[in-house]
């Protein structure tokens, strides 16, 4: 009796996430006191002297990383069902093993700093406040999608927090970025681009032509390698003689970080952004993993060990690793994890079930947004008949 | 007839007789003035308005690249002479005057002044920011540009040489044409991409390309050519202020001719062709320098008794089918004269939109004019074969009337 009596005293303190009656003082998770964590690895650097490996962090911010990363995580195995499910079709690239450089990278900055990045880009979408309703409905092609159902996987878009995409050709989006760092230093904004390629498009000569211009012009443009280690199908040691990508380039100071470490990302991408407001471009290379094959229409595991994905998913997972940080630092049980991520899972679930209710466009818009001004061109299917539309 | 117009240089030159043919060297040309009446349409302050209305009419220069006096006779202000080149600069440093999101990026715009003088004294009055040299990098200059302009930024990204842009396919296709559109309409590309292309004096074959046939299947752009200082300077303007994307192709060769164009602002329509000779039995339409090679065959055939109705299309995309279909619908026969290559050039697009759409109004087949599927090459004579010439014009015209 006086055990239900002090335990219902204590459910009022504690938040309703907890459910279980311990009487012992805990963080909430909206405490913002710092917490100092060390990272798992030391940053290796190139021409430049590397960040402390002290990361502040608080309870809150944990809590935060963790339930957006298990969105993330989620969202992307559900993405895979549909696949399967032929809802999806086309290329779809999922990001699940990688989130860390996500959510790390928006812990460092603001919205107005702007993220580009390639076709793997669900998980990145979110991070800047893409919903989870507008990123399913999307992928399955639907009016109500992020692009109104003309983008698709590879063409996420959120202009209103500066998130530029989304973009199919590998490596085309290195000089947009630094066309948006350019426009940034133009407008005097006080921001940063961060540009995100993967270590398949490190190869890429347009990667480098940006990079010079960026250089001697001073932009505040940070360069991010996502180095999953396999272009595709095609390992690192066997398509670059150096895999070394932050040194790459050469006259630009690089930092090396490990990618499944989200406090290291978010040190790492707050150390650029300082460096490249002042001094100009600086490369980020992210030692990251995913372990799904390239797309769904890859199995990914022709040309890696089944060992080898289970392997990094036992020692390096994000999740697990902030998992593990929270418990330790007793900001939450494994329970109140585990419900959290139930949670998520439910979220994930309903964002789908509203996404497959979504209506699919209507045939006018085929011919919507081809221009911006339009001049009453017409544009006509094969028959002349039925698709027939004046483009606006 | 067919085997002619169609076929390649080994044709070409069995009916070709070099001694009759009209040299296109600039020297040989006579420095009278032609009495051509040309109707100029849409210009003035509001241009933006799709209408034919005469606004002005100028006597136009009809030889290419000859330093001759025009005169106006502009009800409004005198005017004043310019090449080409000038109106160009005069359209950009006006647009960069009035926004300041507008600035140029090339190669050597900046402080050499533009590789023809196009940009000449803007980095001085702009700075550096705004008129940026870029290193030789056209897919990463072009793709900045782009980038740049998603953030609402608008750039003239400046190809030294047409050509040269086929290293930014990709950024031009799938980033500037596509954009708008992948993006469910959240991003606008204002960019203008220009640059002078076609056939020069002897620059090789690497260095007269005509990008024109390429670009023009890419959703989401416009494409629009000039041909005189007034026309230049107005599409720059509308370009730079069109919320398209628009690449604007200018002529090596066309970069000197002088004009007299008017003091006060004006914008040209981007979707509008131009009358350049209203006539009676056959429409010929042209775009770029081949137009002044058809005026010079008009003299000889107005001579001849024959009537031509010669208009510039201007807008290379879309095209405006509403000029050219009224022009149809009034002589019923069409020659189609470009200097872009035969296979899958302009020529060929306007062809098929022709036949489409009106069919009934031919009494004769439609007939395209277009340089050979050839490299240009860099001997001077066999240069000039691969170019259509105006006396191929007249034999045309003749054929077509007969």
């Amino acid at each position: 009796m006086a055990l239900s009596r002090l335990s219902s005293r204590s459910t009022t303190l504690l938040q309703p996430l907890a459910t279980t009656s311990l009487l012992r003082r805990r963080h909430i998770s909206t405490d913002t006191t710092p917490i100092t964590v060390e990272t798992s690895l030391p940053f290796t650097s190139h021409l430049i002297s590397p960040p402390s490996r002290a990361v502040e962090t608080s309870s809150q911010e944990l809590l935060s990383f963790f339930r957006d990363m298990a969105l993330m995580r989620r969202m992307e195995i559900a993405a895979d069902s549909l696949y399967k499910a032929k809802l999806i079709r086309g290329f779809c690239h999922l990001y699940d093993g990688q989130e860390a450089v996500a959510i790390g990278m928006e812990a460092a900055i603001t919205k107005r700093d702007a993220i580009i990045t390639s076709y793997r880009d669900h998980c990145t979408f979110l991070g800047r406040g893409g919903g989870l309703f507008e990123a399913f409905s999307e992928l399955m092609g639907r009016t109500t999608g992020c692009s109104k159902g003309k983008g698709g996987s590879m063409h996420f878009y959120k202009k209103d927090a500066s998130f530029y995409g989304g973009h199919g050709i590998v490596g085309a989006q290195a000089p947009l970025g630094c066309g948006l760092a350019f426009a940034q230093k133009y407008s005097k904004e006080e921001a940063v681009t961060f540009t995100l390629y993967g270590d398949g498009a490190a190869n890429q000569g347009q990667l480098f032509e940006a990079l010079n211009i960026a250089a001697l012009w001073d932009l505040p443009a940070v360069l991010v390698c996502e180095n999953n280690h396999y272009g595709m199908g095609t390992a690192e040691w066997r398509s670059a003689k150096s895999p070394a990508y932050f040194k790459r380039g050469d006259y630009v100071p690089g930092l090396k970080v490990d990618g499944m470490d989200a406090l290291a990302v978010k040190q790492a991408c707050k150390f650029a952004k300082e460096h490249a407001l002042k001094n100009g471009p600086i490369i980020l290379e992210m030692d990251t993993y995913r372990y799904h094959g390239h797309s769904m229409s890859d199995p990914g595991s022709t040309y890696r060990t089944r060992d080898e994905i289970s392997g990094v998913r036992q020692v390096r997972d994000p999740i697990d690793r902030v998992r593990k940080l929270i418990i330790a630092h007793d900001i939450a049980t494994e329970k109140e994890l585990k419900d959290m991520e139930k949670e998520v899972r439910k979220e994930v679930d309903a964002a789908v079930a509203q996404a497959k209710e979504s209506p699919i466009p209507e045939p006018s818009e085929l011919f919507s947004n081809i221009y911006v001004k339009g001049f009453g061109a017409e544009s006509f299917g094969a028959d002349r008949k039925e698709l027939r539309a004046t483009l606006p | 007839m067919a085997a002619r117009i169609h076929g390649g240089a080994a044709t070409a030159l069995s009916t070709f007789n070099p001694k009759k043919l009209v040299a296109p060297s600039r020297t040989n040309l006579p420095a009278a003035r032609s009495s051509k009446r040309c109707i100029v349409a849409g210009g003035g302050s509001d241009a933006s308005k799709k209408s034919l209305s005469v606004r002005h009419s100028q006597k136009l220069i009809a030889n290419a690249a000859v330093a001759t006096k025009a005169e106006t006779s502009a009800t409004t202000g005198t005017g004043h002479e310019l090449l080409l080149f000038e109106a160009l600069q005069e359209g950009l440093e006006e647009e960069m005057d009035r926004d300041p999101h507008v600035c140029v990026m090339g190669e050597d715009v900046g402080h050499y002044g533009g590789s023809y003088k196009v940009t000449k004294g803007l980095a001085d009055k702009f700075g550096d920011l705004r008129v940026l040299d870029t290193p030789i990098c056209e897919n990463a200059f072009t793709g900045m540009g782009i980038g740049a302009a998603m953030t609402g930024l608008r750039p003239v990204i400046e190809g030294m040489n047409m050509g040269f842009l086929l290293l930014a396919f990709n950024q031009i296709s799938n980033n500037c044409g596509m954009l708008h559109y992948t993006s469910g309409g959240q991003f606008t590309i204002p960019v203008v991409i220009r640059g002078p292309g076609g056939v020069g004096r002897q620059l090789g074959a690497e260095h007269s390309q005509r990008l024109e046939s390429y670009f023009q299947s890419i959703p989401g752009i416009q494409m629009v050519a000039c041909s005189t200082p007034y026309n230049a300077k107005g599409l720059m303007k509308a370009a730079i202020r069109s919320e398209n994307p628009v690449i604007l192709f200018e002529h090596v060769l066309l970069y000197n001719l002088k004009e007299k164009i008017p003091d006060e602002e004006y914008i040209c329509n981007l979707e509008e062709a131009e009358m350049v000779r209203p006539g009676e039995h056959i429409t010929i339409l042209t775009y770029s320098r081949m137009r002044y090679h058809v005026m010079q065959a008009a003299k000889t055939l107005v001579n001849k008794g024959y009537d031509p109705e010669v208009i510039d299309i201007r807008s290379l995309k879309p095209f405006d089918l509403y000029t050219i279909g009224n022009s149809v619908k009034k002589t019923h026969r069409v020659l189609i004269v470009e200097e872009c290559m035969r296979t899958g050039g302009i020529g060929a697009s306007l062809t098929a939109a022709i036949n489409e759409n009106f069919h009934d109004y031919l009494d004769a087949p439609v007939m395209c004019l277009s340089s050979q599927d050839v490299p240009t090459p860099y001997a001077g004579t066999l240069e000039e074969w691969t170019v259509v010439q105006p006396a191929q014009i007249v034999t045309a015209v003749e054929q077509l009337c007969q």
